[in-house]
């Protein structure tokens, strides 16, 4: 580790160098995005860098350099800004040339009529952590960080668990460890005085201000920093709903803070027209900075993937480590598949198809229809918290997770699609806007008889949608605006559900574990924390790889379909077609081949039929009882 | 001059045209003699020694410079600039000042009589460029080059002079004989269009003189760059031009206020998302949908002080939003005894308006923007929002503050000391101020296509579309080239493909039968999993404005429009529903016999008469719904009964598939070579690479550009033989069934037939219907039919299925059992009352066939209906 790091720690001293350098010339801008590329090109660089999500934010510098792995939920209006203004210095009255680019505050002593003043336009996202991230991949995230910001490694993750009561005893014995290393690298007072206000505002910020500032969370209960990013660049490049990396400057100025709140009674009567903006309005667009801090982005890498276990970059490292784990993908997928069968009380072929559903990933769309997306439906999952302990299993290994209780209660009071609130002028986020591959667990187990309000007609909708377009129309109020998504939903009922799906399959334990609990319990215990991060690396690495079918596997497939329909056109149809082969696909890929072959087409052919059988056995069982 | 207190003075000045106080007279005649300072600003060093630097000088009336302009320097070097930054100019010389100021300013007797009207929406609290007085001391030199040249305003080349007679000559000789623009109805286009106009303001007395921007760049494109460019200034000028012209013209005609001019059409028109921090203050026109209107705001324009001493009183105007109180009585010198009567104030209308991008103009994947509008005066409460929805409006945006406070800088120059203010939040607030509003549902009142003024195509993509429409298989092409993840059912993709290009819209208005509808409307049923759903989908997001509904999930009240409380102005607000926003779209409804009986009722009236009448909460109104419908529908039994008619199989009411002009069944066909190339194209889906599929199909965008273009440009009649073949048609298809009893046509059939074979006509962007485009149509209303209106009792066509709901054979077995009721009934001789139960048995007890309950029913009430009978209860009694 090289001794300094002043781009990480003042990088707005390395822009104001290039700005001052540049004499004006435009090209500066691209210098210095080409500058913290390279830095962060760097072997290992980008480790250095604190991260917003483990650290809290009263132990990072301000102005310093930080990274931010967030969801894009809202994006505001363009705002312009004075990209060059110009200072006049009042004792010596001279002017200086200042770049006010990754900033929002400008220095004293503003001229406001100089020409040189440049106005220049940047944009607001407002960016959340990445919504259900699962507990075992922050705390990855967090140890993989070498940023000698963070207090101690394990505390940040440690915090998701705790009550506050923990927190505050934390408090008192962990700031000692943390004082040292952290205030060391810095030397300065400045941070020093931080670090004491810590306690305080630790305990208010998340209860108090909580509750009168909604982070506009999209997933119930979570926490974590909300963050203004200022994007200065390739606006047209980034989506709604994008997984990012952002390195970017942080500011907490407090001004911003003050002169919001400074605002509003007298001098709104002095001058109402004045008041483009309601209270609602500031209070989304201009929060506290304590609260949501304000990032000024330098750099943005779009996540493909959120598995802290997987080399984040497509580099040539990437592929050595993907050519490397080919090898042994077809062991850790026979382990794998011998855990999910214990899981699901020895039925092996429900574990099958729930290994092929963790997979999926829609690869592309044709016109409305997209491709590759497999919701599965367990049905007759036993009652008696089974289904959370299986999700809590599935939480462990996929990096994003959700578990949507379908409760009565939930479906009725619960947003599920985010909704254009027009008074503060921000999209009021929902609990289906998702970052993508993230597995949406529907636990159907929970309905109970009653009625379903018009709002919980409408997430029903919402859900069927979701499940048969993969998308979201999200609510303008005039009109609905469609967001394509790639959620993978796993659907567990007593019955059939009540959502469409893409493939049921009835679970027909082999088990009856006396206590239900204590056996998934030990399953899971069983598991070494080596084998469960092979699984975690084996489901989103297969869900990566390329696929294609040759044409002589084509007409095989094409024969096979004719002479099924021949001898029963009725119980075959183009929909069956469409599934096998997305059964096919995917058992390919969680074998490691990229084609299909006859064998692969055989084999899903068969675990079809046999999970068809079971099906239809199911139907008939049902239509016996009295 | 150089003291920084000399700021406000001046400014003060110029906008009072005339010099008020002793101080600033000097300064003016400073100005005349010492070139100040201040007019060094681009450091030219030619010496000659001009120093009359007057017609700059903001101090002047409005109409001097105009005159010394033109007399001292006639050379037409316009381009050369010469800059006189005396920061007075700022958009002021010709800024209206007080009415009392104006008086004098025009030297016309009878623009003077008329009071000026300010124009908040030039330059309502615009930031005036300040000059630095420190920075320029050296300047003594500078203003000497002015000599020979001409002067414009200073920070533009805008001489006001040339301006106003360049428009003044403008608006004299434009001739604009190719103009279709409805606005212009009733005026001679080869006399000059907007002399013409003016000889209107005289008749109707509005004030308001609309300039079509790109009449006036086809006419001095310098102008044109001006007008865009300084806003600002050129509109004043041309409002001045304007008046001048007028007055001359008509002495004695009496207005309001002055003539206002108000450009629109800027050709700079913006996409919202492309305004860039380089457009500001200059004239743009965008487009986007109103979201939020304020109430209605007054802002003080002139504060009124009246003295509490003695009474004096004193007029301030308002400058910036900031009004500057006096602090001393001038007459009798008390201090701070003024006091502000808030009713001999000015105050002017004003309105806030959120707009937002229009959904059409978004990138996929991003929310939309949206951009803080004003409105003054008479624009105000001219948008409401969820109007719908597509309005230009053209306004320089105006950078009003910085973000620190409310008064932004105006609070923070005085504060400079203060170290708390010193700095300040980097960042602006934009607004864009309305100088001309331009609805596109205006236009659609009056049944025009509103698209054309929106999608513009480039004369490439023209190219392109006009050579795909060449080819004699474009049809076939179109057709296949619709939802090409959907496989085979050819007919139901070609009956969609006609929908969405439509027919042509007649309007019968005169002749007392309102608008014939040119929308054709498509009802698909069939199988679950026979891919409807995704039918829907497609179209749904092929047309702009399309709508999609499922019927489950819908209400009648979602359909149409709702009443509803708004939550800032306490006010009932209309919101519409899905009919009313796919008006000019299409509406997708999904799982149409899904829907309660209250909600299909609604769609009665808006699938023929494509209107859609609301009376709710004291808001009585028709609003638009010319909205073509795309529903499917499943059957009853889920699988679809092949022994039964369509009314049966889907139960829905006949009225209201008799409006449906195609009912498409969906069904799977089983046999082996259909299979197989099934089974081909889902395996082809799943494994084709993207370019493999965009050599197949077309690409989705030129269709939508292709349907866009079409239905905009080609609205086709019926030629002689078409209109031949389609009476030949109809007359066949009334003959079909006349045999047997039956009639298998009704008007609306042939109304059906004409729309096809018009969108047929569009497909192939003939301007002409043709006997090919009869026969198109016939065969596909044919293919439909034999679908859906097939009585499966007999196995022939019988279009009474759909229009009475009721097969004919069956309506004459209904009239046979009615008979036999009867009969017995009358066997039975005089009783007066009969148990209903009875009367059952009786009947089946007589009849050979087996009579139903319900039959018997239905022979009761038809009984009833003759009046020989009525039911009350379980009692039968006869009348």
């Amino acid at each position: 580790m090289p001794s300094s790091h002043d781009w990480i720690n003042k990088p707005l001293g390395v822009v104001e160098a290039m700005f001052a350098q540049s004499n004006s010339n435009p090209e500066w801008e691209a210098k210095v995005l080409e500058y913290f590329k390279g830095q962060l090109r760097e072997k290992e660089s980008h480790s250095w860098v604190p991260s917003l999500n483990d650290v809290p934010l009263h132990y990072l510098k301000p102005n310093s350099l930080v990274k931010f792995r967030c969801l894009v939920q809202d994006m505001f209006d363009p705002e312009f800004y004075m990209g060059v203004y110009e200072t006049v210095d009042p004792s010596t009255k001279a002017n200086v040339l200042r770049c006010g680019k990754y900033k929002d505050v400008t220095e004293c002593g503003v001229d406001l009529n100089s020409r040189n003043t440049v106005t220049a336009e940047r944009q607001t996202f407002y960016c959340v952590p990445i919504p259900g991230e699962s507990p075992w991949a922050k705390e990855s995230y967090g140890c993989s960080s070498q940023a000698r910001v963070v207090p101690s490694t394990s505390y940040v993750p440690s915090r998701q668990k705790r009550s506050y009561e923990e927190d505050d005893d934390d408090m008192d014995t962990q700031p000692q460890k943390q004082r040292e290393p952290h205030t060391e690298p810095h030397g300065n007072g400045d941070s020093k005085r931080q670090e004491t206000e810590a306690p305080s505002s630790q305990t208010t910020a998340p209860s108090d201000c909580s509750s009168h500032l909604d982070l506009n969370f999209p997933l119930p209960g979570e926490r974590g920093p909300a963050c203004l990013v200022k994007v200065y660049e390739g606006l047209d490049s980034f989506k709604l709903n994008d997984t990012l990396e952002i390195y970017g400057i942080l500011s907490v100025n407090p001004v911003l803070t003050v002169l919001g709140e400074e605002k509003d009674p007298s001098l709104l009567l002095l001058n109402p027209t004045e008041s483009m903006e309601t209270p609602e309005e500031q209070r989304a667009h201009d929060p506290p900075a304590s609260l949501v801090p304000r990032l000024h982005m330098l750099y943005a890498r779009p996540l493909q993937h959120n598995n802290p276990l997987l080399p984040s970059a497509p580099t040539e490292d990437q592929s050595a480590f993907v050519s490397s784990f080919l090898v042994e993908m077809a062991s850790v997928r026979a382990e794998l598949l011998a855990y999910l069968t214990h899981v699901l009380l020895g039925d092996g072929l429900a574990a099958e198809y729930l290994l092929l559903h963790l997979i999926s990933n829609v690869y592309t769309r044709r016109d409305v229809l997209p491709l590759g997306k497999f919701t599965l439906n367990l049905s007759g999952c036993p009652l008696n918290s089974y289904t959370e302990r299986l999700y809590q299993i599935v939480q462990q290994l996929v990096p994003c997770s959700y578990r949507l209780s379908m409760s009565l209660h939930t479906m009725n009071s619960m947003r599920l699609v985010p909704k254009k609130d027009y008074v503060a002028n921000r999209l009021v986020s929902g609990a289906l806007q998702l970052a993508r591959n993230t597995s949406l667990f529907l636990d159907e187990t929970q309905l109970e008889q009653g009625q379903l309000d018009s709002s919980g007609v409408r997430n029903i909708t919402a859900l069927g949608n979701l499940i048969s377009w993969q998308k979201v129309d999200y609510d303008f109020s005039y009109h609905q605006m469609e967001f394509p998504c790639n959620i993978n939903v796993l659907v567990t009922s007593e019955g059939r559900s009540l959502l469409p799906s893409d493939c049921q399959v009835p679970l027909q334990p082999q088990v009856t574990p006396p206590n239900m609990e204590e056996y998934l319990t030990t399953i899971h215990m069983a598991q070494f924390t080596s084998q469960i991060n092979k699984f975690r690396v084996y489901l989103s690495l297969a869900r990566t790889l390329d696929y294609s079918i040759s044409d002589e596997v084509t007409k095989a497939v094409e024969d096979d379909f004719v002479d099924m329909r021949k001898d029963d056109p009725q119980s075959v149809t183009a929909e069956d077609l469409h599934r096998m082969l997305v059964v096919a696909r995917l058992l390919s890929l969680s074998l490691g081949q990229t084609t299909l072959s006859r064998d692969g087409w055989m084999r899903a052919k068969h675990i079809d039929m046999l999970r068809r059988s079971r099906t239809e056995q199911q139907k008939s069982l049902n239509g016996n009882e009295p | 001059m150089s003291s920084p207190t000399s700021t406000p003075g001046r400014r003060k000045r110029n906008r009072d045209d005339i010099p008020a106080t002793p101080k600033s007279t000097a300064k003016g005649s400073d100005d005349g003699l010492v070139s100040p300072p201040s007019q060094r600003r681009r450091g030219q060093d030619s010496s000659n020694g001009d120093l009359r630097a007057m017609p700059t000088s903001p101090a002047t009336d409005i109409a001097s410079p105009a005159v010394h302009d033109t007399s001292l320097f006639s050379s037409p070097r316009l381009n050369v600039f010469s800059v006189l930054p005396s920061e007075v100019d700022m958009s002021s010389p010709l800024m209206y000042g007080t009415p009392s100021s104006r008086v004098e300013g025009t030297p016309r007797s009878g623009v003077g009589g008329t009071p000026a009207r300010q124009r908040p929406d030039l330059g309502s609290i615009r930031k005036a460029p300040q000059v630095d007085l420190h920075s320029d001391a050296d300047g003594a030199v500078a203003s000497e080059q002015a000599l020979g040249q001409k002067l414009v305003i200073w920070g533009t080349d805008v001489n006001v002079g040339t301006c106003k007679e360049k428009f003044q000559r403008f608006l004299q000789r434009f001739i604009d004989p190719t103009s279709n623009e409805d606005e212009n109805a009733g005026l001679d286009l080869n006399e000059p269009l907007y002399m013409q106009k003016l000889e209107e303001i005289s008749v109707v007395g509005e004030p308001v003189l609309n300039v079509n921007c790109s009449h006036v760049q086809s006419f001095d494109a310098d102008l044109y760059r001006q007008l865009i460019s300084y806003p600002q200034e050129v509109i004043p000028t041309f409002d001045m031009a304007v008046n001048e012209l007028f007055f001359e013209r008509f002495p004695d005609s009496i207005l309001e206020h002055q003539i206002q001019v108000r450009p629109y059409n800027a050709l700079k028109t913006r996409n919202m998302r492309s305004l860039n921090p380089e457009d500001i203050d200059q004239m743009i026109t965008i487009s986007g949908m109103v979201i939020r209107t304020s109430q209605l705001i007054p802002e003080m324009q002139e504060a009124f002080f009246q003295c509490q001493v003695c009474a004096f009183s004193t007029c301030v105007e308002v400058d910036r939003g900031r009004i500057a109180e006096p602090a001393v009585c001038r007459n009798c010198n008390t201090t701070h005894s003024l006091a502000l009567i808030h009713n001999r104030s000015a105050f002017s209308d004003k309105q806030m308006i959120k707009v937002q991008e229009s959904p059409d103009d978004m990138p996929a994947g991003q929310t939309p923007h949206t951009t803080i509008v004003y409105a003054h005066n008479d624009l105000v409460d001219k948008v409401q929002p969820g109007d719908r929805i597509n309005i230009t409006e053209n306004g320089p945006i105006v950078v009003t503050k910085l973000l620190n406070s409310p008064t932004g800088i105006y609070r923070a120059v005085p504060m400079r000391e203060n170290p708390r203010q010193s700095n300040v939040k980097s960042v602006y607030k934009t607004h864009i101020d309305v100088i001309h509003f331009r609805k596109t549902d205006e236009k659609r009142l009056h049944g025009l296509d509103e698209d054309s003024d929106q999608k513009l195509f480039t004369e490439e993509r023209v190219q392109i579309l006009k050579e795909l429409a060449s080819k004699p298989d474009v049809y076939d092409r179109l057709s296949s080239a619709l939802a090409p993840s959907i496989y085979e059912h050819e007919d139901i993709k070609k009956g969609i493909l006609l929908q969405l290009f439509g027919g042509t819209r007649k309007d019968f208005s005169q002749t007392g039968r309102g608008n014939f509808r040119a929308e054709v409307n498509i009802l698909l049923c069939g199988d679950p999993g026979t891919s409807k759903s995704q039918l829907l989908q497609y179209v749904f997001n092929l047309v702009p404005r399309g709508q999609y509904t499922s019927g489950k999930g819908s209400s009648a009240v979602g359909l149409t429009a709702y009443v509803m409380k708004d939550p800032e102005t306490k006010q009932l607000v209309l919101q519409t529903g899905a009919l009313v926003l796919s008006d000019n779209g299409i509406c997708c409804i999904d799982e149409f016999d899904k829907m309660s009986d209250s909600t299909r009722s609604v769609l009665h009236e808006v699938m023929e008469q494509q209107t859609l009448s609301i009376a709710k909460a004291g808001i009585i109104c028709q609003l638009n719904a010319r909205t073509s419908v795309l529903a499917a529908a499943n059957p009853v039994e889920s699988q679809w009964n092949p022994k039964k008619t369509t009314i049966e199989n889907i139960q829905l009411p006949h009225t209201l598939l008799s409006r449906f002009d195609l009912i498409f069944l969906m069904l799977d066909p089983q046999d082996e070579a259909y299979d197989r190339r099934l089974a081909h194209h889902l395996v082809a889906l799943y494994y084709q690479s993207e370019e493999q599929i965009e050599e197949e199909f077309l690409d989705m965008a030129v269709l939508k550009d292709y349907i866009a273009y079409a239905r905009t440009y080609i609205n086709p009649r019926l030629n002689e033989e078409a209109s031949q073949a389609l009476i030949e048609a109809y007359v066949d298809m009334r003959k079909i069934g006349s045999g047997r009893g039956m009639v298998s046509a009704y008007p609306r059939q042939l109304e059906s037939l004409i729309r096809l074979a018009e969108a047929h006509a569009k497909v192939r962007f003939s301007d002409k219907v043709e006997t090919i485009d009869v026969e198109e149509a016939k065969r596909l209303h044919r293919e439909a039919l034999k679908q859906s209106a097939t009585d499966p009792r007999t196995g022939f066509v019988d279009i009474s299925i759909i229009t009475t709901g009721m097969s004919a054979t069956a309506r004459k077995r209904k009239e046979e059992v009615a008979q036999a009721l009867k009969k017995m009934i009358q066997s039975k001789g005089k009783t007066p009352a009969m148990k209903y139960q009875q009367l059952f048995d009786d009947l089946r007890g007589q009849s050979e066939a087996a009579i139903t309950k319900d039959m018997f029913e239905e022979a009761l009430r038809a009984l009833a209906d003759e009046d020989y009978l009525t039911v009350t209860g379980k009692t039968v009694r006869l009348l």
